[in-house]
């Protein structure tokens, strides 16, 4: 039975206490990029300007991100800003699996994918495979590595260390399928209030079904993620009968052009031994 | 709706219950300058210019009270009637700001400060009383001071009623008024009110929750008052689902003002003995602080009990209990007069426990220079703050400062049991979970050992001021508490509690609530309101934690006696019974046996009853129609029908005929410094804010308004704390919000030629701040008279040590604060910013200004000590 969580965006407050429960319990380093030594000093320099994001992405040591948009028309008559906390999707169909090649990336029992650090070889493979941008290479360790949803606390009978934080219950930890009722029913309730475009996103037509599945409040797109996201082997049967067909193509084409060359060189030696 | 308050980022976790609240259909509005993540949860965002809030209030209140629904649903008058003043007849010769142009009658011009003798009721003759001799017991002395029973017109229609008094008062605050002056289209604020009506009356309840949003200005006692006034005409004060919740602007920082850190208060909310009031013996204090009417009459029961607290078996009814051995205040000694006085060299010793003036004070590099004026400072927290560091501050040669810093390391929460007294009044017990490192140590620890320490020094001492520390009850210590840890020593939290719960001084035997009492030393009370944590051996209410899906009222300790809901008396109608079923709270059951015996020794039958188990704020037994006894004092001057205890007659003011020093009905000032010249009234500011002319500390005047054109208000951020001392150190929370940023609208940029993320600084005659613009629409230019006015906004945590460094915001903010408590005007001022770097450090530019006000004369120390910018002189 799968383990998953529903975060539902439109009770998140943005106070990322996601992103930083996530790295206590995992006890992650603060992103190595985002210090420098200033005046013999280690100083925090990540502003971005991204309204209040200074996160940017997931990363190996950022397992949680909280995406900021502001969505405000010039005269303010519409203002809305979602806020997103982002993480692996723990796909049923997994496109990162897909490519491992040490089968480093696995998955365990409840459904979560992990990335075996003992294991990996730090290929990359895997970080192109996910159509979400999730798993990063850590230069530290020379592995890559992601969100496990808490691989120890949930074999243990706990929650995932986000879920417990969440002060509004934003992200609610449980059974996917029963996650998934609870879901919909709040869509609905939204719909109700106003909220025309609440949908959900990571329900079972995409990728099999996302473990860990969001509550919107407007288009995929706005908050950056891939309306129609694909796996590798998308395109790996017209891709591999495109590469018979070439072989097919290639290997007639060989025949043909060596077999006149032979008959060619029959000839010569023909017309050379008619001379006394 | 929340206003004054950011609350989903500066109360996360409290902020869940909104959010359920709205997951069952609650509606959310949210009143602020910006549009903030607490904005983005709500139904409605009513933008307003900082420091308006009370334009929209008295907007809300002119709009409620003119409504249809509120003059044709009978509940409302009913409650108004019945529970506030609103029939209380006013005194002839009080005149109006409306009648003087934004000033109230009694204004002392020279001496800047009103005399409030026509702010009163109108009264009948004084009881006959007899005149209270020496001999006679405190009851029966303040018994003599019984006023006239106040004037009242019920029908609400003699022109001088309270009721008309507000109508008038606040008649010209119309939603045009509102889009004027705060620049809030006017639908959008005729939407909010239209909302908070449809959701008062019988079945329904509206809550409003504010925080320093609404305390940091020069009238933000006027604010929270306009909010209590707005809620009390709608019915919702004392209901559930209503009321005003303050949200507190620190950790447990509720319970450092219920077990004073305050210099002006004792534990409880008694005054300070006063030299500049008749405070000279304790009989005087006595008489002078109890009043003959409310539940505050049991005042000398709950001062003698803290007296007796304090200094156990050396406290006699002979020695008035030790009272004349304690100093009295002789002026404001808060925080803003205190670094004044500092800054001239009146202060030799520091003691900085968990806070960091350096950052979070406002012209925060007057502080930091103050401080260099010191011999000694200790410091005691986390990390080394910008307080503990102020003498290696940029800027500063370290050979040029002499005081002697000690800096000595402060043990976090969880490394010691103690309580924390948050919103709600709800007092909630944690329990150690593991030894401090090394040397760190509580802020309990240190309390007491240096206590103990200055007690052994002391001890030989003859000097008569010397009597309080040598006579210190300071008996804290369970070694069995600390067997299983490594700290041996740590004072016990539970013998301080039970102190703090009272219990009679011959056995310790712990008494159950504040009922239990005396005045004539046989009790001892820390702190009355908390009397009842410990109601009865081997029970900690603190530490309950029996949750439900209503109130829950074993969750924890609420004052006072665990009433998680207080003045619920106004939960039920004139004649006891509940508003409405959905409603039911507090209600009369003339059936119940209550429990109590009247002198016949026959039980009293009839009684006020809980729908649940909350605590019930009322004289149980007295009936909903009881008359006020004739002559009464204490509870007995209550009719069945006032639900304020705790005010002298009973009732939710409407207009305050005392407590507030600058007027009886909250009223429009600009901020101390504005762009915009009042709309409302001649009066620009509040006539008696309290300010500070000295060097470093220039305001804006009005003729400053075009070189300051731009309001600023200064805030919070969910992922740092205060003044970042907690968490600009932490990796995980500095790369959160790593750089000082500054809000504004992309209009504004515009203007001055400002990318996103360029650099910019902020200007005011005080310094200069740079951090990185944040372009955003959440920020809005304001319409106000017909012209725009430009708002930014600077979150404040930064400060030059941590990982996330960056300049101090408040080296920009002025000292100026409101009259009453003396809080800091720190969510709006005026400014200017310019595209670039700032000019130069933040010690060079003050050492610049300094230079240039050499006309500004050097302060009088021994005046200050006795300098009231109220104009009170204090005696001797």
């Amino acid at each position: 039975m799968a383990k998953g969580m529903f975060v539902d965006t439109s009770i998140c407050i943005g106070c990322k206490v996601c992103q930083v429960a996530c790295k206590e319990w995992k006890n992650l380093e603060g992103e190595p990029d985002h210090f420098q030594e200033v005046d013999g000093r280690l100083k925090a320099v990540n502003f971005t300007g991204n309204s209040y994001d200074n996160t940017g992405h997931l990363s190996a040591t950022n397992w949680r991100h909280v995406r900021f948009i502001e969505k405000i028309t010039p005269d303010r008559s519409n203002v809305a800003w979602y806020m997103m906390s982002d993480s692996c999707k723990h796909c049923a169909e997994a496109g990162c699996l897909e490519v491992c090649p040490t089968h480093a990336l696995a998955r365990t029992d409840l459904g979560n994918v992990i990335v075996q650090q003992d294991v990996c070889n730090g290929c990359r493979a895997c970080i192109s495979a996910c159509p979400y941008g999730v798993i990063s290479y850590n230069r530290q360790t020379g592995r890559v590595n992601k969100c496990t949803l808490c691989d120890d606390r949930i074999h243990n009978g706990l929650e995932t260390a986000c879920a417990k934080a969440c002060p509004t219950d934003s992200i609610v930890f449980g059974e996917v399928d029963e996650l998934r009722v609870k879901a919909r029913q709040r869509v609905e309730t939204l719909k109700t209030q106003g909220f025309n475009q609440a949908q959900i996103y990571g329900d079972t037509d995409i990728l099999g079904g996302l473990n860990v599945f969001y509550l919107l409040l407007d288009d995929p797109e706005v908050y950056g993620q891939p309306r129609a996201p694909q796996l590798p082997q998308k395109n790996l049967i017209s891709d591999t009968l495109v590469s018979i067909g070439t072989a097919i193509v290639l290997g007639l084409s060989a025949l043909i052009a060596f077999r006149e060359r032979g008959s060619r060189s029959n000839q010569n030696l023909a017309e050379e031994k008619v001379e006394p | 709706m929340i206003m004054g308050s950011n609350m989903a980022e500066c109360h996360p976790v409290a902020f869940r219950w909104p959010m359920k609240a709205k997951e069952k259909g609650a509606k959310l509005m949210h009143v602020d300058p910006r549009f903030t993540r607490t904005s983005a949860m709500c139904d409605i965002h009513a933008p307003i210019r900082a420091g308006t809030d009370i334009v929209f209030l008295g907007g809300l209140i002119n709009y409620v009270i003119n409504s249809e629904r509120w003059n044709s649903d009978p509940f409302f008058k009913e409650y108004v009637g019945n529970f506030t003043n609103a029939a209380t007849l006013v005194s002839p010769d009080y005149q109006d700001a409306e009648d003087l142009d934004g000033l109230f009658s009694g204004f002392d011009t020279q001496n800047r400060r009103y005399d409030t003798k026509t702010w009163t009721y109108q009264r009948g003759d004084p009881p006959v009383t007899h005149p209270a001799g020496e001999e006679q017991r405190y009851d029966a002395a303040v018994a003599a001071l019984l006023p006239g029973i106040p004037k009242t017109d019920p029908t609400l229609e003699d022109s001088r009623t309270v009721f008309q008094v507000l109508k008038r008062h606040y008649a010209r605050y119309t939603p045009e008024m509102v889009e004027n002056v705060c620049g809030c289209p006017r639908d959008k604020f005729i939407q909010v009110a239209e909302t908070l009506l449809e959701n008062s009356g019988r079945e329904r309840t509206s809550a409003i929750a504010y925080a320093v949003g609404w305390t940091q200005h020069t009238v933000g006692v006027q604010f929270i008052r306009t909010a209590g006034m707005l809620q009390a005409l709608l019915g919702n004060i004392g209901r559930p689902g209503g009321g005003i919740l303050a949200l507190r602007g620190h950790a447990t920082i509720q319970g450092s003002t219920d077990i004073s850190t305050l210099y002006h208060s004792w534990n409880g909310y008694l005054n300070a003995a006063d030299a500049r009031k008749q405070h000279d013996t304790l009989r005087d204090y006595i008489l002078t602080e109890t009043p003959p009417t409310s539940y505050w009459f049991n005042f000398p029961k709950f001062a003698i009990s803290l007296l007796k607290a304090w200094f156990g078996d050396a406290a006699t009814p002979e020695n008035d209990f030790g009272y004349n051995y304690l100093p009295k205040i002789s002026a404001d000694h808060s925080h803003l007069p205190m670094f004044v006085m500092m800054h001239e060299g009146g202060i030799k010793g520091f003691l900085a426990i968990g806070q960091n003036p350096a950052v979070g004070g406002q012209n925060a590099e007057f502080q930091r220079t103050a401080m260099g004026n010191l011999e000694w400072m200790v410091v005691r927290d986390f990390f080394e703050t910008e307080t503990a560091a102020f003498w290696k501050r940029p800027g500063v040669d370290p050979t040029t400062i002499q005081t002697e810093v000690f800096f000595l390391p402060a043990a976090h929460v969880s490394e010691g049991t103690g309580t924390f007294t948050n919103t709600q009044r709800l007092l909630q017990q944690h329990d150690k979970a593991v030894d401090p490192p090394e040397d760190a140590r509580t802020d309990l620890w240190f309390t007491y050992h240096l206590g103990r320490k200055l007690k052994e020094l002391y001890q030989d001492s003859d000097n008569p001021r010397d009597w309080p520390i040598q006579n210190l009850y300071w008996e804290y210590m369970d070694p069995e508490e600390n067997e299983e840890w490594q700290v041996k020593d740590e004072p016990s939290q539970d013998l301080i509690m039970r102190e703090i719960n009272g219990y009679i001084w011959a056995d310790k035997k712990l008494i159950s609530g504040f009922a239990d009492l005396k005045d004539d030393g046989s009790t001892a009370c820390g702190c009355w309101i908390y009397s009842g944590v410990y109601p009865e051996e081997g029970k900690n209410r603190a530490a309950s934690r029996k949750a439900d899906d209503w109130v829950s009222p074993e969750w924890g300790f609420a004052w006072p006696a665990n009433r998680h809901i207080m003045y619920s008396r106004a939960s039920a109608d004139a004649a006891g019974m509940p508003w409405s079923e959905r409603k039911k709270y507090t209600y009369w059951d003339a059936n119940k046996d209550s429990g109590q015996k009247d002198a016949n020794g026959n039980p009293i039958i009839g009684a006020w009853v809980n729908a649940g188990s909350d605590g019930i704020d009322f004289p149980v037994t007295k009936k909903p129609d009881a008359e006020p006894k004739e002559g009464g004092t204490g509870l007995d001057a209550i009719g069945g029908n006032s639900p304020a205890i705790m005010k002298p007659d009973g009732k939710f003011w409407l207009f305050a005929p005392s407590g507030a020093v600058d007027g009886p009905l909250p009223t429009h000032y600009e901020p101390y410094e504005s762009p915009v010249t009042n709309p409302v009234y001649k009066q620009q500011r509040n006539p008696v804010a309290k300010t500070w002319a000295v060097k470093g500390n220039p305001y804006h005047e009005m003729e400053d308004a075009e070189q300051f054109p731009i309001v600023v208000s200064t805030y919070r951020l969910t992922e740092h704390y205060l003044s970042g001392t907690m968490s600009r150190w932490l990796p995980w929370l500095a790369e959160l919000m790593p750089e000082l940023f500054i809000e504004m609208s992309p209009e504004l940029g515009d203007e001055k030629g400002i990318n996103n993320g360029d650099w910019v600084t902020v200007v005011t005659k005080r310094g200069e701040v740079e951090g990185r613009a944040l372009i955003t629409r959440r920020m809005r230019p304001f319409v106000i008279e017909g012209k725009t006015v430009h708002e930014i906004g600077i979150p404040w945590h930064w400060g030059y040590q941590g990982l996330a460094s960056g300049d101090v915001t408040n080296d920009i903010s002025a000292l100026v604060a409101d009259p009453n408590v003396s809080i800091h005007e720190g969510k709006v001022f005026s400014c200017n910013i310019r595209p670039g770097r700032r000019s130069a450090p933040a010690t060079e530019l003050q050492q610049r200004l300094i230079a240039s006000q050499a006309d500004i004369p050097d302060v009088d120390i021994n005046s200050l000590q006795c300098n009231d910018s109220l104009g009170e002189v204090c005696n001797g």
